[in-house]
């Protein structure tokens, strides 16, 4: 067939059964590695994690916000939209009455609203889900919890009520034009250096 | 090459009516109804007769029906590289009576399927000569995908209860061979790259005997995808084979949209291509480098470690995960690309060829690699087939098979690439063949990002796929769409598909069978890895430690797809 491409072993020729001039071939290939890393901070793809962080698109699938209204409520509606469909069940909803309802076209708020960021898979699929954009995905996506309890987090730690622009939005819903960029290589931000190192 | 009419035929003069083998109309692919009485003896019909030479068994599960008289089936799916043709084997099997012969002596593939169907399934296969559970432990009770079982159930293995091989416990010593010993070469071991345990018996430094041991990291995929909607399932797909997550998804979805009988829009279709091959790039990056980490040159991998990196920053761009994708949606993809995925896309092929250079510099032509790998872990095209070996395995025993090639899917067909071989079949031709398709790899996305096609990228069947948000938010009708889709799951029709897909190792098969409703019957994914994994122990007989180290490492063995 003229599909294929035969990948036919070379046969070793003087050079490689003399070995000594392959080694100093070799050693050419890591030696301009060295020299480029060594003389041209441009050349070197690594970065001084965690003084210097790579930055993640605007789609990075990190850790969800519960936005709120303009008076600071939760947006969600506790619908239990986000809750059918997460494939790993590891958001839990109860919902209350608002007590508001009377003058405003929604009925319910939750009343608990707990996401056990442990079990959860990072899918998005819960984003997809809500109708009002009540539950989005931050960038931040460094966690570490002392016990698994700490980490099912409820209404307070979730609810955003900074306004959504100071917030380090990550996956969300998106109208139109798709939002984030790729330049390659992945420019680098410097870190907030934590109080106390 | 015979066409599937000219096959059945075949089948029909040497198996008349009322001789146990009947045929089912309709479906995916020509389907048979077997009696278990003549299974053996069809099986050595379907793989020896000249009109049908099915030397390639695909994949054997067993599927639960509880409501019918015969309880189970066993299915079998066979692939005939020289008519390229495939077929369908069903056997029904009662519950009174769940016995199903083996057909290990006609297909050695059969192996670790039947122990997977008998594990998972409960049905026996009379002759096997090993017919133990393999992906779950020994101290399980019950068997997890019948319809009945209860998956909240948990079994404990208790110390002393492992699984060991009955050869482990006979000292067969002599005054030939008095330095025999059985040793463990993982669960935890640097070079095994996940859990995977093999039992040797060493005669000095030689292996003797071998068995391994896997399901370290079984979790029962095909369980939990049970009891979720087609698209949640999506999230699950990426931790079969992790590496290349991008193409498990793709894989389910086109099965899936091919029981629906739609297809994506085209440029879903092209950018599903280009990212496909991407991580078909980085999962033989990360075979090449950890094999080659492995035997001892650790250079290479991180020079192409820096390959992998950039690709992954372009797939977390397009979906926001690196390694968890979930980008794929049936009917689509979940979000368009970026506004510059194109440049990114190009970037990466002017980068990634000077790396693969740099790798191939300082190891093709290496000597110690050559003597290292070189006739290590040979085996035969017909050896391969009769594993069920696919994929890149198969290719470096000479055998030209590819899914791309042989039913092109994606738009394959449009783009110029070739198929890699070699002859040797050993762990130094598995290598080369790798590369080789590292570099045809870059050539289809060369191709395929010259014309991306514009328009969208999921399907507008609201059925199918999620409503636009910004109709959700404003629309009832859409709202009332997304409702429905979220809480009720898409409808799939009645039926059953075998839907396959090249993946990084080999055929990726996922058989899905829906029973109308909104979660899948019954999901079978055929790892390509674990075809090839259950060849290992017999091709470590004869070699050294540090050569099963090198073979294992060229085989590519994915804990997530091998165990699911």
């Amino acid at each position: 067939m003229n599909d294929t491409i035969v990948c036919r072993p070379e046969p070793m020729g003087l050079l490689q059964r003399l070995y000594l001039v392959e080694v100093v071939k070799g050693l050419g290939v890591t030696l301009r590695h060295f020299l480029g890393n060594l003389f041209r901070r441009s050349y070197t793809v690594t970065v001084e994690w965690p003084e210097v962080k790579r930055e993640y698109s605007e789609r990075l699938r990190g850790r969800h916000i519960l936005l709120t209204r303009e008076d600071g409520s939760p947006r969600c509606v506790a619908c239990y939209m986000c809750e059918t469909a997460c494939p790993a069940d590891c958001i839990h909803i109860e919902a209350e009455e608002d007590p508001s309802s009377a003058s405003v076209e929604w009925e319910k708020r939750p009343g608990v609203f707990t996401i056990d960021l442990l079990r959860c898979v990072y899918c998005g699929l819960c984003v997809d889900a809500c109708p009002k954009e009540a539950i989005v995905m931050s960038r931040h996506h460094e966690m570490a919890f002392a016990s698994r309890e700490e980490a099912i987090v409820g209404l307070e730690q979730l609810l955003q009520k900074k306004p959504i622009g100071s917030l380090d939005l990550g996956y969300r819903p998106y109208y139109g034009e798709p939002r984030g960029t790729i330049s390659l290589p992945i420019p680098v931000k410097a870190g907030e250096r934590q109080a106390g190192r | 090459m015979a066409t599937a009419e000219e096959t059945l035929a075949a089948i029909r003069l040497a198996y008349p009516e009322g001789s146990g083998v009947a045929e089912q109309p309709g479906g995916d692919m020509p389907t048979l109804r077997v009696d278990r009485k003549v299974l053996p003896d069809l099986a050595r019909f379907l793989k020896n007769d000249p009109a049908a030479r099915f030397t390639l068994l695909a994949d054997v599960c067993g599927v639960d029906y509880p409501g019918r008289a015969d309880r189970f089936e066993a299915v079998y799916h066979l692939y005939s590289p020289v008519h390229r043709s495939r077929m369908r084997l069903k056997v029904p099997v009662p519950e009174s009576d769940a016995v199903v012969p083996s057909v290990y002596s006609v297909w050695k593939a059969a192996d670790w399927f039947e122990r997977e169907a008998f594990d998972l399934m409960g049905i026996r296969f009379a002759g096997h000569p090993n017919l133990k559970r393999i992906l779950c432990h020994p101290s399980f009770q019950g068997h997890a995908l019948r319809k009945d079982y209860d998956p909240g159930q948990r079994w404990l293995l208790r110390e002393g209860e492992q699984d060991m091989p009955a050869w482990a416990a006979d000292r067969s010593e002599d005054e030939d061979h008095f330095e025999t010993q059985v040793i463990n070469l993982g669960p935890s071991h640097p070079a095994t790259h996940g859990t995977l345990r093999t039992t040797l018996r060493l005669d000095g430094e030689i292996i003797t005997q071998a068995e391994a041991e896997i399901g370290y990291l079984h979790r029962c995929f095909e369980k939990m995808s049970e009891s979720h909607t087609w698209n949640q399932v999506i999230p699950y797909t990426d931790r079969l084979n992790y590496c290349s997550s991008m193409m498990n998804g793709v894989g389910y979805a086109l099965a899936v949209e091919q029981l629906l009988g739609l297809e994506a829009p085209p440029r879903a279709q092209r950018v599903r291509l280009i990212l496909s091959e991407l991580s078909r790039i980085m999962d033989h990056i990360v075979d090449i480098g950890a094999n080659l980490n492995d035997i001892g040159a650790m250079t290479p991998f991180l020079y192409m470690y820096e390959a992998r990196e950039e690709i992954y920053s372009v797939l977390e761009a397009c979906s926001g995960a690196r390694l968890t994708v979930s980008y794929v949606r049936i009917g689509g993809l979940a979000n368009d690309v970026p506004h510059d995925f194109v440049d990114a896309v190009r970037w990466l092929l002017g980068r990634i060829p000077k790396l693969v250079d740099d790798m191939e510099r300082l190891i093709t032509a290496n000597r110690i690699f050559r003597q290292r790998t070189e006739g290590v872990g040979r085996l035969s095209a017909e050896e391969a087939l009769d594993w069920g070996w696919t994929g890149p395995c198969l290719r470096a025993c000479g055998v030209p098979y590819d899914v791309r090639k042989d039913r092109p899917y994606i738009g394959y067909d449009q783009l110029d690439f070739k198929v890699p071989v070699a002859s040797e079949g050993d762990t130094y031709a598995r290598y080369l063949v790798r590369v080789e398709e590292i570099r045809q790899s870059l050539r289809l996305i060369e191709q395929a990002i010259a014309d991306l096609p514009p328009g969208p990228v999921i399907t507008s069947d609201h059925r199918v796929a999620l409503p636009p948000k910004e109709k959700v938010y404003t629309e009832m009708e859409s709202l009332i769409w997304h409702f429905k889709w979220v809480m009720e799951g898409m409808k799939v029709p009645t039926g059953e598909v075998y839907g396959y897909t090249e993946g990084a190792n080999g055929e990726l098969g996922f058989y899905a069978i829906s029973d109308g409703g909104g979660r899948p019957y019954r999901l079978k994914v055929r790892p390509p890895c674990f075809a090839i994994f259950q060849a290992y122990p017999h091709m470590l007989v004869g070699h050294m430690i540090p050569d099963a180290v090198a073979i294992l490492g060229s085989l590519n063995v994915i804990a997530g797809e091998l165990d699911r």
